[in-house]
């Protein structure tokens, strides 16, 4: 008689999902807000995107084959680094620079902890990281000549400086007003203003940066279809959101507490980039529902430290990789309660 | 020999930094550059070679249970000699280094050294141990700060070694890079031990 029972072990239900779809699809929800910035920048925002996403995947296969270790590269996974990590940087920087910033990213952010699951930050943050301590002129600068023959999108936003810088110099001299003369003061008054009033700009991305930041609508339309698809949970996206629009608005104004503008700290910088994508990799964010609102509510926290009292004018990439070194911690302190543990164990 | 052994031991086998582990947080410290990396060594080669002589010296009359205390006092003498010392001839470096050199009293490879072999062996052996491990260090020392003053400072012990196009990274010359660096050494020492295990 044939055999009609076939015996195996868990799991017994599976569904299509896998590596490579997961990071081939929030890859491509990225390809809107990638194209919006060639369209700003230029094409050398493209090409930096370009190489960054080579050389993180030729580093990954490289380093794979050293350590003899299977070649992973068709997941996806290191395609998506590097279009994150140029995401990070400035359309103005030298062409070799994200590509030792790949480098970094991958080999020392990666795989040297033992590759794809086992880093335990960020590795695209990593690699800014590695790039803002080692160049921070190159990583600073966002402004420049503009491309030979212009944008696209003929906006001239590569010769003005971004948002939060324009507000952490406001800022400095509203805060010593009596230390610097009234025409200045007057100055920092009139720039917060401007920036105050160009908050749709800001919102669309028509605004200095880095190359894959500077779209808070695009981001979002990526970040909502994540959540649809269930790639990301709600929880780290909304406390990261939300515990920076509290503090900007208690802080972040000029004109003491409760005057901050919430709708300028949320849109500008890399908070859409960063609470959307960056915080929530699965590899580096907290297992439980309570654990990333936590580590959602820090980042905001080390965000705003960062922006209204730091040496930085933006803090979204090391609140990240701050609270990736806090995963563990958060992870271990929330245990769900085991089903039929008892009230207290 | 045996009377080259001890000495050898501890520049490789034995090698206070890269297996044993030891001494970590000076050799983070000041490895950004060559010059303060040699500085340090022979620093706490001079401190090593003495304290492990007068120790092993009086190991007999040492009551065993306040050893670490008086062990820790011999140290500091000769930390300060050196100290003051330094201060007095080469300036320049004392500045550098700042306050890693009063720190040298509690570098854990003195006193390690002082506690494993200078208080259970005789001074001529105690002398050849703080050689070696002195040594050792020193050569820890200058491995990780010749790699991280070329890669972050594109020099070798001040002499610039490429062209004006060179921007150094930066990064291995600040704490991170350090760590990163002294990391790598330690898996690529580890991964030669483990292949020459293997034949």
């Amino acid at each position: 008689m044939e055999r009609s029972f076939y015996v195996s072990s868990s799991p017994h239900i599976t569904d299509r999902e896998s590596i490579p779809r997961i990071m081939y699809t929030v890859t491509l929800s990225l390809l809107p807000a990638a194209g919006y910035s060639v369209w700003l920048f230029g094409l050398r925002a493209l090409v930096i995107m370009l190489l960054s996403m080579a050389a993180c995947v030729a580093t990954e296969a490289l380093v794979q084959k050293l350590m003899k270790r299977p070649v992973t590269v068709s997941d996806g996974s290191a395609l998506l680094t590097g279009l994150l990590l140029s995401f990070n940087v400035s359309a103005q920087v030298p062409l070799w620079l994200p590509v030792v910033g790949s480098v970094f990213a991958i080999a020392v952010g990666k795989q040297v902890f033992g590759g794809l699951g086992y880093n335990p930050m960020n590795p695209a943050l990593l690699g800014r990281a590695f790039l803002l301590a080692s160049w921070p002129t190159h990583m600073t600068v966002f402004s420049g000549a503009p491309p030979a023959g212009g944008t696209v999108s003929g906006i001239d936003v590569i010769t003005s400086a971004t948002p939060l810088n324009v507000l952490k110099q406001a800022r400095e001299v509203l805060a010593n007003a009596p230390a610097y003369p009234v025409e200045k003061v007057n100055q920092a008054h009139e720039a917060v203003g401007q920036l105050y009033d160009s908050i749709d700009k800001i919102f669309l991305g028509q605004i200095g940066g880095c190359i894959g930041e500077t779209s808070a609508l695009l981001l979002i339309l990526g970040g909502l279809f994540l959540l649809y698809k269930r790639y990301i949970g709600w929880e780290i996206p909304v406390s990261y959101i939300g515990s920076v629009a509290l503090l900007a608005w208690i802080f972040g104004g000029t004109e003491g507490a409760f005057s901050g503008n919430i709708l300028f700290h949320i849109f500008s910088g890399g908070l859409m980039l960063g609470a959307f994508y960056m915080a929530t990799d699965m590899v580096t964010s907290p297992i439980t529902s309570r654990g990333r609102l936590i580590f959602g509510l820090g980042c905001g926290l080390i965000t705003m430290v960062i922006r209204l009292v730091g040496g930085y004018p933006e803090g979204v990439s090391y609140s990240i990789l701050l609270m990736n070194l806090l995963v563990p911690v958060i992870d271990r302190s929330i245990r769900p309660k085991v089903f039929g543990g008892g009230a207290k164990s | 020999m045996a009377f080259f052994s001890d000495i050898t031991r501890g520049i490789y086998e034995d090698n206070p930094v890269l297996k044993q582990a030891l001494g970590l947080c000076p050799t983070l410290a000041v490895s950004s550059s060559v010059s303060n990396g040699i500085g340090m060594g022979l620093a706490a080669t001079f401190v090593l070679v003495c304290s492990n002589v007068l120790i092993a010296m009086i190991r007999k009359m040492v009551p065993d249970k306040i050893r670490i205390p008086i062990y820790i006092v011999v140290i500091a003498t000769f930390v300060t000699i050196i100290d003051l010392a330094m201060a007095g001839f080469v300036p320049d470096l004392y500045k550098r280094l700042g306050i890693f050199v009063p720190l040298i009293v509690v570098n854990c490879i003195i006193l390690g050294r002082a506690e494993a072999f200078a208080g259970k062996n005789t001074v001529w052996a105690s002398f050849k141990d703080g050689i070696g491990m002195g040594l050792g260090f020193t050569f820890a020392l200058l491995v990780i700060s010749t790699i991280r003053e070329i890669i972050g400072n594109g020099t070798f012990l001040g002499i610039p070694l490429f062209g004006a196009g060179f921007e150094p990274v930066m990064f291995f010359a600040l704490a991170p890079g350090a760590f990163v660096t002294i990391g790598f050494i330690l898996a690529f020492v580890t991964w030669l031990d483990h292949r020459k295990g293997a034949k």
